[in-house]
């Protein structure tokens, strides 16, 4: 896959405590645990695990100061192999938690590991309410589309007509692209990109840790054992090539000959280079305020997966739910000339309407 | 109690319960609240007693939307709010109504007779008035166009009618004040702190306080006024407090004594969101709130910020309590400090969201999958709800584990004169977290083992994200012993399951022994309470002692783990009485572990227990 532009400097990681300048530069070695990884052969988990622990180093922090929050699944044993703090917590509640360690603690830098069931399943709702506060957390989403630690049953990102083992005559529901969810949840960074591509998924990363708020990375990843084959085609060198559009900042979206143009009533189309109007070809904009041109790309993926955008549909800046709630408590705390004495309390409790009994 | 007289003095009353009454929207909280400070200031012991629907603003005139606020107030040590009052303000027919019921023969009522219309008498089923039928011929009524007097006394204000109507509860106070020699400078104070911005309003309900004042002076409606002395209370500063505030202020702190940040991750609930309300102003303290999506993510960010070294506390009520079990359930196998507090309110479901209740003893005990026991304390009094606040945190962080606290909707909104602790002399010592590595690996290199436990209590180290060399992963999945690296190993999972049950145990060894009130040392009967049944059952023994009958009392404050001495308390009665507002949970759990043939009496109407009938219960056991 070809690059992706940063885009502006980001503030995702201010407050982090970063490595002294002459400290040795860390490993990947010293972001493994001594956990053995007890995925299925052939996972996909295995791969984004490789890139997370070959990434983690070149951001420089205090190992001390990562921490990886789960919610329930296969990918969410991820902080058991990674040699930062980890918390394995309980099925789709990990944004929650993460919201409560991410606001309480500024120099931490927290990461959320969720799949497609915990996340948009029994999770959705803390999903979408750590997406709309924009809490400075990095979630990684990583979809496979299939539930595959209760083996195999259809997930709420399962195409219309899956079979699976509790839909034997496929599924009827209707699923959910969890990109456009996050877009109209105002996430204010939203990326997709792929297991198997280390070096587009690294870029991912380094932008979605660079952005201050919630980053929200689909990853598409592989179950070999109940959905073995689902992005396949996108696997592919050659068929990859016609499929994949990249989104790049600045640049046309097109994949081999096609390219997105807008249409007569708004809406986005991929067509035939050779058949687009030039005046109205898309060319990405990540920074609009706006989202509805990102949710449009986020539209054009369907169920065969002929066009995929990969890459950064959105990466703009808000006021982060954690930095607002923190200003609050430190402009209260410092108002009032730095931290609470005894006396401050005692003058609280007795409050405006006390009385005194003599002996 | 005498409350009419013939004479035109004033007369001494050892004490007077008062109810207000009217329509939602009447004011009536409000009119009872500044009674009640009043009375505080002026030195009465007193309980009270909110009582309102669930419902904002239930149809007007309607007895589903009657709201009424009671007030025992005396010149001695006060326990309950009063079985019965001496003196019912209604606002309305509703009002009388719904109220008549409980007021005794001689009982003094005070009715808004403008609003005693023949469309109001009719919402409400009444034919014919009850104030000509002869329905109260048994009262002291006191009809007064209390409306209209009101709306005249504001003849000269610029306001409409309607906002001169809504003085009319200041006018209320203003006679009631009257009636028992209040001043009023508290809530003249506080009506110029509430209406500063608005000179208008803050002028008419001036005047129609003092309106109510002047009638009392001027008319010749009541020919006594009566007086109720200050009560003998252990030299101090006082104040006036609610359960839901005390709570709030105790885990503050709690927060300032341990020196760990307090977070507060809750969603909106009656009757617990005071305490959200109250602590999100407290931020000059570092106190930080989260409103959560829900009450998972309300425990969930509790939880979290635990992790991260934070005095994690969520509110909740009982519904609840059964959406944060499962995060309840994690903070178990975490064993990280978490502080629940559940103010208990009527079930099942959504029940009855402003009544009081006990019935979530048994969901704050086993309310989880699995083997997961949680420390439970339940506070006794509104003020006690400051104290164990402290002592739910020292149990939280000294053993790292969760710990419910079981508060109710009577405790929560009801209140009580409170003697203010100094912070200097409070118990709490700041908590430290673990920063150094705790054991050595095959190589001899130091390693840190987050599951390697202190022998005495059975904690496990807390060390937070940011401290180098203990980098560490928790979960709910369970966790080999020293190491808390995953397990299946089956012994692994008996001793784990044994191991924290040993610790909730253990905290047993830290709590005083359960005290028995017994002055005579003869009695035969324990009656045995906890949470807030303690002041009707206390009100229910004096009396009873005063009548010359031996009754010992016992109040448990911690109900997981018991108090030590908690079997030899009760098996050294004939018999144990144990009135609880529930079906007999507690009861259940104490014949199960001490096989003692306790006897339940329980109620679950809403309301606390009225102490004369608790009285009559534990005569019967006494006599018998």
């Amino acid at each position: 896959m070809s690059t992706i532009e940063l885009g502006m400097p980001g503030r995702g990681l201010a407050g982090v405590p970063l490595l002294a300048e002459d400290a040795p530069a860390q490993t990947k070695k010293e972001f493994t645990s001594d956990q053995e990884v007890r995925w299925c052969p052939g996972c996909g988990d295995y791969a984004i695990l490789a890139t997370m622990q070959g990434f983690l180093p070149e951001l420089g922090l205090k190992r001390e100061n990562i921490v990886f929050v789960s919610g329930i699944g296969c990918s969410s044993r991820f902080p058991y192999y990674l040699d930062t703090y980890g918390m394995h917590s309980i099925h789709g509640r990990a944004p929650a938690i993460a919201t409560g360690l991410a606001t309480s603690r500024r120099d931490l830098s927290v990461f959320v590991v969720t799949g497609d069931g915990d996340a948009l399943s029994i999770g959705g709702n803390h999903l979408i309410h750590a997406l709309r506060r924009n809490v400075n957390l990095t979630i990684l989403l990583f979809n496979n589309e299939i539930y595959g630690l209760t083996k195999g049953q259809y997930s709420p990102t399962s195409q219309v007509g899956s079979i699976t083992k509790s839909t034997p005559m496929g599924s009827v529901d209707n699923p959910f692209n969890p990109v456009s969810l996050a877009l109209g949840a105002e996430a204010t960074f939203v990326a997709r990109s792929m297991d198997s591509d280390r070096k587009h998924l690294t870029e991912v990363l380094r932008a979605a840790t660079a952005h201050r708020g919630t980053s929200l990375v689909e990853i598409y990843q592989n179950c070999p054992i109940f959905n073995d084959g689902v992005f396949a085609v996108l696997k592919d060198r050659e068929q990859a090539a016609t499929r994949i559009l990249h989104l790049v900042d600045g640049e046309e979206i097109s994949a081999g000959d096609t390219v997105v143009v807008r249409g007569e009533a708004g809406s986005l189309t991929v067509v035939d280079r050779a058949d687009a109007d030039p005046a109205r070809i898309v060319r990405h904009d990540v920074h609009a305020e706006d989202p509805s041109q990102a949710f449009a790309i986020s539209r054009l993926i369907d169920p065969t997966l002929a066009h995929v955008p990969m890459g950064i549909f959105r990466d703009v800046d808000r006021p982060t739910y954690d930095d607002l709630v923190r200003d609050q408590v430190d402009a209260s705390v410092e108002g009032l000339g730095g931290a609470a004495s005894d006396a401050d309390l005692d003058e609280l409790l007795t409050g405006k309407d006390s009385w005194t009994v003599s002996a | 109690m005498v409350i009419q007289g013939m004479t035109a003095t004033i007369q001494q009353l050892d004490r007077v319960v008062i109810r207000f009454a009217g329509d939602s929207g009447d004011g009536m909280q409000l009119t009872g609240d500044r009674f009640t400070t009043d009375a505080a200031i002026l030195g009465n012991d007193l309980s009270t007693l909110p009582n309102f629907p669930a419902e904002i603003r239930a149809p007007q005139g309607t007895l589903p939307g009657v709201s009424s606020f009671q007030l025992h107030f005396a010149d001695h040590d006060v326990l309950t709010p009063g079985d019965e009052p001496d003196v019912l303000v209604a606002m309305n027919p509703a009002a009388l109504k719904a109220n008549l019921a409980d007021l005794p023969r001689g009982a003094t009522i005070i009715v808004d007779t403008d609003e005693f219309t023949k469309r109001n008498l009719a919402k409400v089923g009444y034919a014919v008035s009850p104030l000509d039928d002869g329905t109260l011929e048994s009262y002291a009524v006191h009809p007064v166009a209390l409306t209209s007097i009101t709306v005249e006394a504001l003849a000269g204000t610029e306001l409409s009618r309607k906002d001169k109507e809504r003085a009319k509860n200041m006018f209320a106070l203003g006679l009631l004040s009257w009636l028992y020699t209040r001043p009023t400078q508290s809530t003249e104070r506080f009506l110029a702190l509430k209406f500063g911005g608005k000179p208008d309003l803050l002028h008419a309900n001036l005047l129609a306080l003092r309106a109510g004042v002047n009638y009392g002076e001027t008319t010749e409606e009541f020919a006594v006024r009566y007086e109720v002395g200050p009560a003998p209370m252990k030299p101090g500063r006082y104040r006036n407090i609610t359960g839901n505030i005390a709570l709030s202020y105790g885990l503050v702190t709690a927060s300032h004594k341990t020196g760990l940040p307090l977070v507060l991750g809750s969603y909106p609930i009656t009757p617990a969101s005071d305490i959200l309300h109250t602590l999100s102003g407290l931020k000059r303290f570092g106190v930080t709130t989260i409103q959560a999506e829900d009450e998972i993510a309300g425990v969930g960010a509790a939880l979290g910020a635990a992790f991260g070294g934070a005095l994690g506390v969520t509110t909740t009520s009982g519904p609840g309590l059964a959406l944060k079990a499962e995060t309840i359930g994690l903070a178990v196998s975490l064993e990280l400090p978490l502080i629940v507090c559940d103010i208990q309110r009527g079930g099942p479901s959504t029940g009855l969201p402003t009544k009081t209740e006990q019935a979530d003893l048994l969901q704050a005990m086993f309310g989880r999958n699995g083997e997961s026991p949680v420390a439970v304390v339940a506070p006794q009094s509104p003020g006690d709800c400051f104290d164990i606040a402290l002592e739910a945190v020292r149990i939280a962080t000294t053993y790292r584990t969760p710990v419910i606290v079981l508060s109710d909707g009577y405790l929560a909104n009801g209140s009580e004169p409170w003697a203010i602790p100094s912070i200097a002399d409070l118990p709490g010592q700041r908590v430290a977290y673990t920063t150094e590595p705790n054991a050595v690996d095959d190589k001899g290199d130091p390693v840190f083992h987050p599951y390697l436990r202190d022998p005495e209590t059975l904690a496990r180290p807390w060390a937070v994200p940011g401290t180098a060399g203990l980098e560490h992963r928790v979960g709910g999945i369970e966790k080999a012993d020293v190491t808390g690296n995953i397990s299946y190993d089956p012994d692994n999972h008996d001793l784990m399951v044994r191991l924290r049950q040993a610790k909730i145990d253990g905290i047993a060894d830290t709590i005083p022994p359960l005290e028995v009130d017994d002055p005579s040392a003869d009695a035969k009967v324990l009656v045995l309470g906890w949470g807030s049944t303690y002041g009707p059952i206390a009100a229910a023994v004096r009396d009873l002692r005063l009548q010359g009958h031996h009754v010992a009392r016992a109040h448990l404050r911690h109900l997981n783990p018991f108090p030590p001495n908690t079997g030899e308390v009760l098996q050294a009665y004939d018999r144990v009485i144990l009135p609880e507002m529930n079906l007999g949970q507690l009861a259940l759990l104490l014949r199960a572990r001490y096989l003692v043939d306790i006897q339940s009496h329980t109620a679950v109407r809403g309301l606390p227990f009225p102490s004369s009938a608790l009285a009559d219960v534990i005569l019967k056991a006494v006599n018998a």
